[in-house]
C-alpha cells in the first residue's frame, strides 16, 4: 500500500472524530423525566386504560378519538369497567392532567417529539400550586 | 317537541353544562351516554334552519353573531388602521345586505323594508355541497348521519378550493394565527379574554373554517348557539330542526310560511330558509 502510514493515521483520526461525541457524553446520560401526577389524577388511580398502555400508546388512542369524534360523531368512550368519558383532549384529558408542563412537555422534550396539539387546542392554565 | 322531550333536553343539557364529567360521575355508568342518545337533538337525519326575518333586527343578529363567535373562539381581526390586505376577516355567522344575501332577487324597486336591512347569513349546510366535492383531502365532508357539512381542521391543507367552490362565501381562511390577537395590542382590546371558550379549540394559520351547525352542542342535545341566543330575545326568531321529520317544528314553520333560500338556482340545495 502506497502511503499506508498516512492513510491509516487519517482513518484513525477520522474514527476518533466520529466516536468523540459518544466518548464525550459517556456516563452523563440525562435522566428520563419522572411524570408528575396532579392530586386529581392520583386520586382517580386509573386512566381510561391501563397505565402502561397509556404510556406507550396514548398518541394512538388520541388519534383514534380524534377520528371518531370529528369524523364519526362518536363522542363518548366507555371503558371496560363501564366508566363513560367525553372524548376530548382539551376537556377530559387535561381536566385530570392539568399540569401540562410536567405531564406532557417534560417527556416530549426529552424524546424530542413536537406534537402540534397545542397549536389549536388550549392548554390548561397552570398555577404554581397545581402540584400542592 | 312535546312536554316530555322538552324536560329531557332541559335536564340533560343542564347537567352537561354543569361541568361535563363531574356531572357524569354522579350518574350510573352508561346512563348519561344512553340518555344523550335518546335526545331529539341527537336524532336528526337532516338538520335545517328557518330564520324568521320578520322577527329579527340588527341587535338580535349582533347577539347571535357574538354568541357564535364567543363559543367557537372566532376572533375579530379587523383593525381599521391597518391596510386592507392585513385585515383578516374570519366569520361563521354574519350580517349581509339584501343584494348580497339574495343576488338575482334584487332590482331597483325592491321595497325599502327588504332593501335597507341586513340578513343573518351562515353556512347553508347544502344537500349537495360543492365545497365537499372540491376538497382534495376530505377535510370537509357532508356527515351522512345528520347532514351537517363538517370541517376537520386537522386534515385541512389550506388549498382554499372549498372557498372557491362555495357560492355563499360561508368559509374563511386563517391568513394568520388567530392567537396573534393575544399579542397585538390593538387586537387584544377588540378581543378581551381570547380564547373566549376554554373548552373549544382555536384554529391555526393556514386552515379554512366555517359554521359547523354547532355539532359539538348537538352531540350534547343542545340547540345551536345562535338559535338559543336569538330565541331568548325573540321566541321563534330561528327554528332549528329535522327536515326529515314531518312533525318537527321546522317543517311546521315551513308549512305555514312562505320561505326563500339563497341562490337555489345553483342546485346546491341550501338547508337554510328565510321568512321575509
Amino acid at each position: 500500500m502506497y502511503d499506508g502510514g498516512r492513510i491509516i493515521t487519517g482513518l484513525i483520526i477520522a474514527l476518533a472524530l466520529f466516536l468523540f461525541p459518544f466518548y464525550w457524553d459517556a456516563g452523563f446520560a440525562s435522566k428520563a423525566p419522572e411524570i408528575e401526577l396532579t392530586p386529581k389524577a392520583k386520586e382517580a388511580k386509573v386512566c381510561v386504560l391501563e397505565k402502561d398502555f397509556m404510556r406507550t400508546n396514548h398518541m394512538k388512542l388520541l388519534d383514534q378519538w380524534r377520528h371518531q369524534v370529528v369524523r364519526d360523531a362518536e363522542r363518548y368512550y366507555t371503558t371496560e369497567d363501564g366508566r363513560v368519558f367525553y372524548k376530548s383532549l382539551q376537556v377530559t384529558c387535561m381536566d385530570c392532567h392539568s399540569n401540562k408542563t410536567k405531564f406532557c412537555d417534560q417527556c416530549h422534550n426529552y424524546m424530542d417529539v413536537v406534537p402540534y396539539c397545542w397549536d389549536c387546542h388550549i392548554a390548561p392554565e397552570e398555577t404554581s400550586n397545581v402540584n400542592e | 317537541m312535546n312536554r316530555r322531550e322538552f324536560i329531557k333536553i332541559a335536564g340533560l343539557a343542564g347537567l352537561a353544562g354543569l361541568g361535563g364529567k363531574a356531572a357524569f360521575e354522579l350518574l350510573l355508568p352508561g346512563q348519561v351516554e344512553a340518555g344523550i342518545k335518546d335526545l331529539p337533538l341527537t336524532q336528526g337525519k337532516k338538520w335545517g334552519m328557518v330564520i324568521d326575518m320578520t322577527k329579527m333586527n340588527d341587535e338580535i343578529m349582533d347577539v347571535c353573531v357574538k354568541a357564535c363567535h364567543t363559543i367557537h373562539n372566532v376572533p375579530n381581526m379587523i383593525d381599521e388602521e391597518k391596510p386592507e390586505s392585513e385585515r383578516w376577516e374570519i366569520k361563521w355567522l354574519w350580517k349581509e345586505t339584501y343584494e348580497h344575501s339574495f343576488p338575482g332577487q334584487e332590482h331597483e324597486y325592491v321595497a325599502d323594508k327588504y332593501h335597507q336591512r341586513n340578513f343573518l347569513i351562515l353556512c347553508n349546510h347544502c344537500t349537495s355541497p360543492p365545497c365537499c366535492r372540491a376538497c382534495p383531502t376530505k377535510a370537509t365532508w357532508k356527515r351522512v348521519k345528520d347532514g351537517v357539512v363538517m370541517m376537520d381542521p386537522h386534515r385541512c391543507i389550506g388549498c382554499r378550493f372549498c372557498m372557491a367552490a362555495c357560492p355563499f362565501g360561508a368559509r374563511s381562511f386563517n391568513w394568520a394565527n388567530p392567537r396573534m390577537v393575544m399579542q397585538d395590542e390593538k387586537l387584544k382590546k377588540l378581543n378581551p379574554g381570547f380564547p373566549f371558550n376554554k373548552d373549544y379549540p382555536t384554529r391555526t394559520k393556514g386552515v379554512v373554517e366555517k359554521c359547523n351547525f354547532c355539532a359539538e352542542r348537538l352531540a350534547k342535545g343542545q340547540y345551536p348557539a345562535c338559535v338559543e341566543a336569538a330565541n331568548e330575545i325573540m321566541p321563534n326568531a330561528m327554528v332549528f330542526g329535522d327536515l326529515d321529520d314531518a312533525k318537527s317544528e321546522i317543517r311546521k314553520a315551513l308549512k305555514e310560511n312562505y320561505t326563500i333560500r339563497r341562490k337555489p338556482e345553483l342546485g346546491t340545495g341550501p338547508n337554510l330558509y328565510y321568512i321575509i
